[in-house]
């Protein structure tokens, strides 16, 4: 694992020096431009290997090798339900999904995490309100219930750099800004049968 | 006063209107209906009093202040920001330069006037966004040419775009998540693709803005710091490098654009 995880090192660091050139003094300059507003500190100005190898401009070339090996380490790094079970309950699901709320510097800490799905995302047919930044969800349930879905599914929610590198989604689970009872009830509102995401548009 | 009256009862009018359908084609009916009604109409008035209004320990005006075309020189010297000046030797946006002014000219305390560069919800607006809005009103309809002549101006453009890019923070967001690519929103929102020039002129060239639903008049280094509350970042800093670097990035995408700010938004 360590052996693997110092090979990971280099090869990003091969990649991003095609493209990162210009200013090495990015961080520096992002330390003296912002400053700690209550729960939003400075560490998280720090780029991990995913948000590093992320940040290149559209239409840099990564090289390919780099980016397997960065989807694979992600991909094991999913930690699946403790318990076995996926699917929680969808009214809880459906707040979760309606809420943006948690993380900014003037959110409570004290309240729950939202998980913000309908800023980029359609879902239920009766909510007008989507975003489209992400694909439409609407009638997800469709896909059925076997543990493959189930675990697709999930892991997509925990850490969709799992499967698509680089994606724009927040890594959720990984990330922890949803709880595993939350997203076990994210996973009910798009898999339960009874949820007005599987519900035929009027 | 008989503008603002019917500015704010056509505005009450349309709040209820689109509780629902709040999308922006509604937004686009609503500023027709405003046709030149803006409310920022009154914070202009109050930046051009700022300007010529004696302050500070030297009791001067801004009159002397050096935009980038000559001392007191204001028509068409927003869209020529951000810019490098030699006095300073940095490039600076139009907030950075005016705190410049404010403290060599006026003698006034450099903390004291970057304090609340920003008002907050239910404030009335700072000197600082009143004298931007004005001096955006004084370049309304000039054509978007920020300065890439000197090697620091072009360098900060391509800070600017690096920083675009850099995604950090618990949600793994940069400006791009958002903003580089077109006909996208979030909920109704919709979104400019600042990579491209149509949207980067479009969004460079309607800030400052009165914004209905927080009654003020925004400046593009607010909205800036607002999108970073939202990408959970820590707080950008007026007329900080980032700050600035992004900016020109955005003007010089938006470079051939009009200036069509001071505008009105949601």
């Amino acid at each position: 694992m360590k052996r693997l995880t110092a090979g990971i090192t280099i090869a990003l660091s091969a990649s991003v020096a095609t493209w990162t050139a210009a200013s090495d003094d990015i961080e520096a300059v992002l330390q003296n431009s912002f400053i700690a507003k209550n729960q939003a500190t400075m560490d998280r100005l720090e780029r991990d290997a995913v948000q590093t190898v992320c940040s290149a401009p559209r239409g840099m070339p990564l090289d390919n090798d780099t980016l397997t090996t960065l989807r694979e380490q992600r991909l094991n790094a999913v930690a699946l339900p403790a318990n076995g079970h996926y699917l929680g309950d969808w009214q809880r699901g459906a707040e979760v999904a309606g809420s943006g709320r948690g993380l900014q510097s003037n959110d409570d800490p004290t309240q729950p995490n939202g998980g913000n799905c309908y800023a980029c995302h359609q879902l239920a047919p009766d909510e007008v309100a989507y975003g489209t930044l992400g694909p439409s969800l609407m009638g997800y349930g469709a896909r059925g219930q076997s543990e493959a879905m189930l675990q697709y599914t999930w892991t997509k929610l925990w850490d969709t750099h799992a499967y698509n590198l680089c994606s724009h989604m927040p890594r959720f689970g990984a990330q922890g800004i949803l709880t595993e009872q939350q997203l076990k009830d994210v996973m009910a509102y798009l898999l339960d049968p009874a949820s007005p995401v599987n519900q035929p548009a009027e | 006063m008989k503008k603002r009256n019917l500015g704010f009862t056509l505005l009450a009018a349309w709040l209820c209107a689109v509780q629902i359908a709040a999308d922006d084609g509604v937004f686009d009916q609503y500023r027709d209906l405003m046709g030149d009604d803006n409310p920022a109409v009154f914070v202009i008035d109050e930046g051009e009093e700022l300007w010529f209004s004696p302050q500070g320990p030297k009791s001067a005006t801004l009159e002397a202040c050096d935009l980038g075309l000559g001392p007191g020189e204001t028509a068409g010297a927003y869209v020529r920001f951000p810019r490098y000046f030699a006095d300073t030797d940095a490039v600076m946006d139009l907030e950075a330069r005016l705190v410049h002014c404010m403290t060599t000219i006026q003698g006034r305390d450099l903390e004291t006037v970057t304090a609340k560069p920003y008002s907050l919800r239910g404030d009335f607006g700072t000197e600082i966004e009143a004298l931007v809005t004005w001096l955006a009103a004084e370049s309304e309809g000039a054509t978007i040419a920020p300065e890439q002549t000197h090697a620091a101006e072009r360098a900060m453009y391509t800070l600017g775009e690096e920083i675009f890019f850099y995604r950090a923070g618990p949600h793994d967001f940069s400006c791009a998540t958002c903003h580089e690519q077109s006909d996208m929103r979030i909920r109704l929102q919709a979104l400019p693709d600042l990579t491209s020039h149509a949207g980067a002129a479009e969004a460079w060239g309607s800030w400052p803005a009165y914004r209905i639903s927080q009654g003020l008049v925004r400046t593009m280094g607010w909205r800036l710091r607002d999108c970073f509350r939202q990408q959970r970042w820590p707080e950008l800093q007026m007329g900080s490098e980032a700050s600035i670097a992004l900016q020109t990035y955005m003007a010089v995408n938006a470079a051939g654009g009009i200036m069509t700010g001071p505008g009105l938004k949601r």
